[in-house]
């Protein structure tokens, strides 16, 4: 299977709204093996300034790998899931993410490369929170490469 | 915890710890990250694919790399930035039923730079298993008080 070099710079829109909940920030957080007291308790988290539970430096990955899912999973893409390898991540954050946001990501193809007999994909996932009526609050920019292997790498 | 700019130089540490992780360890975090790739929780599916046996999820390692800095900060909220690149995989061995960890990661911080204009210090986190740099460039950016 190739990769479509079209891939590049095509974009897919926000689609499904992400609703943070307290407990999965807390199972989030336990999964990394996270322990600061914001992550878990409310009033740890009031007493820093925050509104409620503040996630993790890398839960944006969530909502990031949701959106990649769009490209992963696209049949024109030519991607065999199996065969690909993370190997670079960036997580900007314009604020942070606290339970009770409302997320939505918007994904762009940031480059395709050809390597070997596989490819090197850069995707950008720019997630913004729901707030009233229209508006959205830039909250996270996260950056990744995957490898997708070709046979034999 | 407050941090200030004036107490701090460029090359202190900021501490280390040792991270265990079993097998149970990705089967959670991939339930909780949705990151159900059979190659981080199936041995014959990984070596199918030619991997050296189940790895862990390159997003685990940086996500349990960064309680350093989180913790040292005092505030999750305080990392702005967060990047790395993946160099080596973690290969998790299979200790289900006993008490050993089936991978130890080694990781260690020190102060990278620091930006007086923006107030944030930049810490250059060393992530090693099995005597390598598993991750390379890893860099947390810490908004400083």
């Amino acid at each position: 299977m190739t990769i479509n070099p079209d891939l590049q710079g095509r974009s897919y829109p926000a689609a499904e709204v992400y609703d943070v909940g307290r407990e999965k920030i807390r199972e989030f957080s336990r999964a990394v093996k996270a322990t600061h007291p914001a992550h878990f308790d409310v009033e740890a988290a009031k007493a820093l300034g925050h509104t409620d539970l503040v996630a993790p430096p890398t839960f944006a990955i969530i909502v990031a790998q949701r959106a990649d899912a769009q490209l992963i999973e696209d049949p024109e893409a030519g991607i065999d899931f199996s065969r690909v390898v993370h190997a670079d991540q960036r997580f900007t954050h314009h604020r942070p993410i606290f339970a009770g946001d409302q997320l939505v990501a918007e994904l762009h193809v940031d480059s395709v490369r050809a390597m070997g007999g596989g490819a090197m994909i850069t995707t950008r996932s720019e997630i913004f929170a729901l707030g009233a009526g229209e508006s959205r609050e830039p909250v996270t920019t996260t950056t990744s490469s995957i490898l997708v292997r070709g046979e034999g790498q | 915890m407050s941090l200030s700019i004036h107490e701090l130089s460029p090359g202190q540490e900021i501490g280390s710890r040792s991270i265990e992780v079993t097998r149970t360890d990705l089967v959670k975090y991939a339930g909780a990250s949705g990151d159900f790739n059979p190659i981080h929780w199936n041995e014959a599916f990984a070596t199918s694919v030619e991997l050296p046996g189940v790895i862990a999820h390159g997003m685990f390692t940086m996500g349990s790399a960064v309680q350093l800095v989180t913790d040292w900060a005092g505030d999750p909220a305080a990392v702005v930035d967060f990047q790395t690149r993946f160099t080596k995989p973690v290969l998790v061995t299979d200790t289900t039923g006993t008490a050993e960890p089936g991978a130890t990661i080694e990781v260690s911080g020190i102060i990278g730079k620091l930006d007086a204009e923006a107030n944030t210090a930049r810490i250059d986190l060393t992530v090693v298993f099995a005597g390598q740099k598993v991750l390379m460039k890893a860099q947390a950016v810490v908004a400083l008080s």
